[in-house]
């Protein structure tokens, strides 16, 4: 793999203030559909994510992570949400900016890789145009220039024979490769944030981990901030620093990677944790999953959602909605946690 | 590119060589035939077969058939027995094409320029006043038949307010060179403006009756098409990249939607000639259409031949174009 030589790392991190880069504060999303109930997607969501530092939204689908991404975005559509809270990037909040100044941000500030590299990219137009036009946008380069650009950008995420693939159209590319295109778009005007939705999810397992290792060492390399959703704890072991788990649109547990890991507090964490094959386990022993689905309809009034899917539920789960409390660096929503016996 | 254009043209030959048969055939399988429509039904038998005979109908129909390619190959379509006795079939054709040619052309420059940009705005302001309006005047212009909207037209436009003309292809007092029989280009040509304009105002009401259902057909499959590809996640990664709004719609949005429109504008060519048969009718345009039907009522064997082939012919040559316009467009067409 190609060695990062970033000239602008320095400069970025000399900017680089105290505080975050990104706080999410208070964030809720409802879709309010005509003749359907609202559905809060997203509900109350906080974090923070610092220059160079990679944070997860984990959780399973439904639970309101890539939402959350799309809000911060600003690409959720205008009709039929509502979206409360604050975004501040900078301290600026992202959701009081007007469509224009929003989309002066997008792919130069802010950068965003999606799920499925083949559908991501636009089937009728070459590569290269694809990681030129974000450079043209924002860096008022001519065709010409951002072509050149563009070629290093995909030279740097690792595929070979730059020149030629400048030229190719997505469906001459396979899925690692077309997912390296996406990241090479995303980081192409060097955003201070980039927000990973699920970026290995559609690719087989010895892609994921050239991916990851791609993006670990990119974000590593240019002091970027990084937000990592993804469903997979694997991904989140390799690469975050923190760990948010979603439950419901709510963040149930938040702690530093090791720490979770080491010690689950939620049981939900714990089931997921409980819920990866293990290589160690005996042939025969079944997968322990957690039963049930995420609810349609999120009822964190009056009880915790989780209650009736949890081992650990006692009756003030089903009567008094969990809080967000911090100790000692993590926060956990549980009435009755598990592995607090130290 | 050109290898992909040279197989198709091969088998477009091949598909001419099949049709004509299958048309030679076909047309003397109907009930009634020349002979009859020739002599009327108080005929002698007699009569009837000695013309049947002179016209070399009593022979099998693969020596017919024979006979008659080899003649094609020499140039000769044959003779009008009924549309203009004794004049060669292509002859007639040939002076009459010009006409629909000029009309086809005119009615779907109208339905396509007028039809992608609407389709697209009406997607884009989806369920408003807008968006319903269209979709309703699409409905009304696919239901209503051509010919009834043409005496529509024609009633309201041309005789109730003698804005236009009523029919015919030149107003009679109009003196015109004629060079390609295109009487708006030979306008053109010749300079003589008045001639051109006086054409171009007898091919609007004909073109507007002839546009209508291409209209309302590639209207909706642009509305269509521009909603699905609205929703691609290729777009939603557009929007990331905070590209401008003309951007997103020109380069990432109407260049997708644009395929299944041109596959459709292709297949509305062919429908045109039905269409032109009706307008031409009503509007006594003295195009290929009008002639058809007159052949059809006459069993004009040469000249419906020569008709048929050549509308097939067209067929066949704008859906290569179509084909060949896909390939520019969707480059995984192109590598196949």
């Amino acid at each position: 793999m190609t060695q990062i030589v970033d000239a602008t790392s320095e400069s970025k991190r000399g900017r680089r203030s105290d505080g975050p880069l990104l706080e999410v504060r208070d964030l809720s999303v409802t879709f309010t559909r005509r003749g359907e109930q609202p559905f809060t997607a997203v509900d109350g969501v906080s974090f923070d994510v610092s220059p160079g530092q990679t944070v997860g939204l984990v959780g399973e689908s439904g639970c309101g992570k890539s939402v959350t991404s799309l809000a911060i975005m600003g690409l959720l559509p205008h009709r039929g949400n509502r979206i409360e809270g604050e975004v501040l990037f900078e301290g600026t909040d992202l959701l009081k900016l007007g469509d224009r100044e929003m989309n002066d941000r997008r792919g130069r500030e802010v950068g965003m890789i999606f799920q499925d590299p083949l559908s991501s990219l636009n089937p009728v137009i070459p590569l290269g145009v694809q990681v030129a036009e974000v450079l043209e946008r924002h860096k008022g380069m001519s065709r010409k220039s951002a072509l050149v650009v563009g070629q290093e950008m995909i030279e740097k995420v690792g595929i070979p024979d730059p020149t030629r693939r400048l030229k190719d159209y997505p469906h001459q590319l396979s899925g690692g490769m077309r997912q390296r295109v996406l990241i090479a778009i995303a980081l192409a005007c060097e955003p201070r944030l980039l927000i990973a939705d699920e970026p290995t999810t559609a690719l087989d397992v010895t892609i994921q981990a050239q991916i990851l290792a791609l993006l670990s060492e990119l974000v590593e390399g240019s002091g970027t901030a990084l937000i990592m959703i993804t469903h997979d704890l694997g991904v989140v072991a390799g690469l975050c620093d923190e760990v948010n788990v979603l439950y419901g649109g709510r963040i149930v547990e938040r702690a530093e990677r090791h720490a979770l890991f080491a010690r689950p507090h939620h049981p939900y964490t714990n089931g997921l944790l409980a819920s990866i094959p293990s290589l160690e386990s005996a042939r025969g022993d079944r997968l322990t999953p957690i039963p049930g689905s995420v609810a349609d309809n999120l009822p964190w009034t009056g009880s915790c959602a989780f209650a009736p899917r949890c081992f650990n539920a006692i009756p003030i789960c089903r009567q008094t909605t969990p809080e967000l409390v911090e100790d000692r660096g993590r926060s956990l929503r549980c009435h009755n946690p598990v592995g607090m016996d130290e | 590119m050109l290898r992909f254009v040279l197989r198709r043209l091969l088998q477009m030959v091949g598909v001419v060589i099949v049709l004509s048969f299958l048309l030679f055939v076909w047309l003397r399988s109907l009930p009634g035939g020349t002979v009859s429509a020739i002599l009327g039904e108080r005929a002698t038998p007699q009569t009837r077969a000695a013309l049947t005979k002179a016209l070399g109908l009593d022979q099998p129909i693969w020596v017919q058939y024979g006979s008659y390619a080899k003649r094609l190959l020499s140039g000769d379509f044959g003779v009008s027995t009924g549309v203009l006795p004794g004049t060669d079939a292509l002859d007639i054709f040939l002076t009459r094409f010009p006409a629909t040619l000029e009309l086809s052309i005119l009615a779907i420059l109208l339905a396509v320029s007028a039809a992608i940009p609407l389709g697209y705005l009406a997607a884009r302001r989806r369920a408003t006043w807008f968006d319903n309006t269209s979709i309703l005047v699409s409905l009304v212009g696919v239901a209503v038949p051509v010919f009834f909207l043409a005496f529509l037209l024609k009633y309201y436009f041309a005789i109730e307010h003698n804005w236009l003309p009523v029919s015919g292809r030149q107003s009679s007092g109009v003196d015109a060179t004629r060079v390609t029989g295109f009487f708006v280009l030979d306008g053109i040509i010749t300079q003589e403006w008045d001639a051109a304009w006086d054409a171009f105002k007898h091919l609007i009401l004909p073109a507007i009756a002839l546009a209508t259902i291409p209209f309302a057909v590639i209207f909706r499959i642009t509305r269509a098409s521009v909603l699905d590809v609205m929703e691609e996640d290729f777009v939603r990664t557009a929007r990331s990249k905070g590209l401008t709004q003309r951007v997103i719609r020109g380069r990432h949005i109407l260049r997708n939607a644009l395929l299944p429109v041109v596959t459709i504008i292709g297949l509305q060519v062919g429908g045109l000639f039905a269409g032109a048969v009706l307008t031409e009718t009503v509007f006594n345009f003295g195009g290929v259409g009008e002639t058809l039907a007159t052949a059809f009522t006459l069993r004009d064997y040469s000249v419906l031949q020569v008709i048929i082939l050549a509308a097939a012919i067209t067929y066949v040559i704008v859906n290569l174009l179509v084909d060949i316009a896909y390939a520019i467009i969707d480059p995984r067409i192109r590598t196949r």
